[in-house]
């Protein structure tokens, strides 16, 4: 380059630079996935095998019964009747409307992805409102995780692990998980230091601190988390069946490819449906939770 | 030996103690230490001991120190130096499972902001010391439920703390704390977030119930009326130093510097001292029986009245009038008979409860304890010297 020109255009790399750059991160990152690739399927494996049991679960039991399962784990989470009405309607629209099994293989992804976040979440949260260098340290992370454009962190997943459900899970979690880790983190941070004292005071050890008063106390903020992780799941699962979820996300793809205006309309109102039902059934049940907050003086 | 010794603590609070630490040890101010290394001198060298089955009030305004001395007996809080002996054993040197041990069996805490769980029902609540030491869950919620009652809040057992009064909340944590029958009862301000009614129905039940149980009960207060009302002994905090120790009377009657005697002139000592504290022995003790005998004594002294004793027990007072007359009458009979019991006030009783009746009476009056024995005697002017003394102090400086 010119060295008069280097105040007018940036003076980037040349293209060549540029291009042997990436050229080895990919080489690299695909050398890493050819030598590793087998584990990390192996690794993975028995999550496949816990998705394909809950996928198989619901698609092989009779609708009635799956619609009874769900009203009823609605009520005894809401304990309210119109929510589970409502649940029992919109599973019986769905149904009616032809879209049951990509409905059903919804749900059961976003049931292996929200466990799988509360699972890895929680802790990663509590270490996080133990240790202040943890927290420094990874919310930095959480931040890329939640800014970086979805579609880019697909492809070495994919690379990794080809394409199919695992990678689909994987990139799902990667999305939603980090409102249960800051929601915990942020909820055990809260908890009053009066009654952390008296729990102290009366010597409890640092698990019985944890799971008899902190985690208790932060329920509110962490099911607000994990409300938030639910409905990031579904939201992800669409933009997953690019690599091969399996759901409504796909029939929402195909429509988009094909311009079928009315195909991605009622497969949006499913995904929507779910998302109202899983949102109101668990605020409803983090509210419940917190019922000796409400009464009194 | 005293349940409970506090040796030479200090408690720097700061980055770097050490250094503040020396200073305060060569008798550096407070002050001047904030000023120049920023650490704040939290306790400067505090000794106490208290003893067994005796309420210990530590008593100071908000920042004297008090409730940082009070975290350090079970070390929520650790010293920066001194030693701190409980049944003669240092509580630093324990290590983190002697000490959860330690918390959960010796010492119990009521806070000031009473410390509940929120997500767990009051008995839960009560129950929580004895979960914490192991207890099967059926003999804590048994215990639990007895304690619950016993502070009166039988019927509540299955409502949140959410759901009661500030009263009935301290009620919980004073249960909580006695549930796991810990030997010391540490109070941090227990009663004082509460209304002033509440706050002396506790008190009264405090005392009530220490009288039962005899436990070593540390109690921290900014309230003077309250340290004399449950204090067998208090202590004075001032910016982390301690400014007297002693027993509520010496505290009230010969204040030790000008903060605690600026602290006792409000008080009202007609309330707080007791009358043991102003009687006297009587001037004229008759022991005699025989009239002639009796009137001679009495004439030998100044008094024209005198105290009968038939042996060690009290029978009344006669006067020279009484005894004169008897004397001129026949000469026979028996002092004994002629003594009358007038009013009496117990050693115990506050001034104010013995305040009519020695108002009303024409001599200084009898003296007794709980069993009836006679202890001494009170008089209108004793009573009236000591609950103005201080008043006098003031309008003289004041002149």
């Amino acid at each position: 380059m010119a060295d008069s020109n280097w105040l007018m255009e940036f003076p980037s790399l040349s293209r060549d630079t540029l291009r042997l750059l990436q050229k080895s991160i990919d080489e690299g990152f695909r050398e890493f996935s050819r030598a590793y690739g087998q584990s990390l399927e192996d690794f993975f494996e028995p999550l496949l095998r816990f998705m394909i049991w809950i996928e198989q679960l619901l698609l092989g039991a009779p609708w009635w019964l799956v619609i009874a399962v769900i009203a009823g784990l609605s009520y005894l989470a809401s304990r309210n009747w119109k929510l589970t009405v409502g649940v029992i309607v919109s599973f019986v629209a769905i149904g009616i409307f032809g879209m049951w099994e990509d409905t059903m293989r919804t749900v059961s992804i976003i049931t292996v992805c929200t466990l799988l976040a509360i699972v890895i979440g929680i802790p990663i949260g509590v270490m996080m409102a133990r240790y202040n260098r943890a927290q420094q340290a990874i919310i930095p992370v959480l931040d890329v995780m939640q800014t970086m454009p979805s579609f880019v962190y697909l492809i070495p997943v994919v690379m990794l692990l080809g394409i199919g459900r695992v990678p689909g899970v994987i990139a799902v979690v990667i999305y939603a998980i980090p409102p249960v880790i800051r929601l915990t983190n942020l909820g055990i941070r809260l908890v009053d230091k009066d009654v952390l004292e008296a729990a102290d005071a009366f010597g409890a050890n640092f698990k019985q601190r944890l799971l008899g008063v902190q985690i208790p106390l932060a329920m509110p903020n962490i099911m607000a988390g994990v409300n938030q992780t639910i409905m990031m799941s579904l939201a992800m699962v669409v933009i997953a069946s690019m690599i091969g979820v399996k759901g409504l996300g796909q029939p929402v793809l195909k429509a988009i490819t094909n311009q079928y205006f009315s195909m991605g309309l009622f497969n949006g109102l499913a995904i929507v449906a779910i998302a109202i039902i899983f949102d109101r059934v668990s605020q409803a049940y983090g509210l419940r939770m917190q019922k000796h907050r409400g009464v009194g003086h | 030996m005293a349940k409970i010794e506090v040796e030479n603590v200090y408690k720097i609070f700061g980055d770097n103690p050490e250094k503040a630490l020396a200073r305060a040890q060569a008798g550096e101010g407070k002050d001047s230490i904030h000023a120049d290394t920023g650490h704040t001198v939290g306790l400067h060298d505090i000794s106490l001991s208290m003893e067994e089955s005796k309420t210990f009030v530590v008593m100071g305004l908000s920042g004297s120190g008090k409730s940082t001395l009070i975290r350090h007996l079970n070390r929520l809080i650790e010293p920066t130096a001194g030693r701190i002996l409980v049944d003669g054993v240092d509580v630093l040197s324990l290590n983190e499972s002697d000490l959860r041990q330690f918390r959960r069996t010796k010492m119990a805490m009521v806070f000031q902001r009473f410390g509940l769980m929120p997500h767990r029902t009051v008995i839960h609540n009560v129950a929580y010391g004895l979960e914490m030491q192991g207890v099967d869950k059926r003999i804590r919620q048994d215990k639990a439920a007895e304690w619950i009652e016993t502070v009166g809040l039988a019927g509540y057992e299955n409502s949140y703390p959410s759901q009661l009064s500030g009263g009935m909340q301290q009620r919980v944590g004073l249960a909580r704390a006695l549930c796991g029958d810990p030997e010391v009862l540490l109070m941090d301000e227990a009663f004082s977030a509460l209304d002033p009614l509440i706050r002396s129905g506790m008190q009264d039940q405090l005392i009530e119930l220490q009288e039962k149980l005899n436990k070593t009960i540390v109690f921290i207060t900014h309230d003077l009326d309250e340290a004399l009302k449950l204090g067998d002994k208090i202590a004075i905090l001032k910016d982390g130093r301690l400014s007297q120790v002693g027993n509520p009377e010496d505290i009230l009657l010969n204040p030790a510097d000008d903060y605690v005697a600026a602290f006792v002139r409000d008080v009202n000592r007609a309330r707080v001292l007791t009358v043991d504290v102003v009687m006297r022995p009587p001037r004229l003790r008759l022991t005699t029986e025989n009239i002639d005998a009796a009137l001679r004594e009495m004439r030998g002294s100044v008094a024209d009245y005198g105290y009968v004793f038939d042996g060690e027990k009290f029978r009344g007072i006669v006067t020279e009038e009484n005894l004169m007359s008897a004397a001129k009458a026949n000469g026979g009979g028996s002092v004994y008979d002629m003594a009358n019991i007038t009013d009496t006030v117990t050693a115990d009783s506050v001034l104010e409860e013995a305040l009519p009746t020695i108002l009303q009476s024409d001599h200084p009056v009898a003296v007794v304890d709980d069993d009836g024995e006679f202890r001494g005697v009170i008089s209108k002017q004793q009573l009236i010297r000591v609950l103005t003394e201080h008043r006098e102090e003031e309008s003289n400086t004041a002149a």
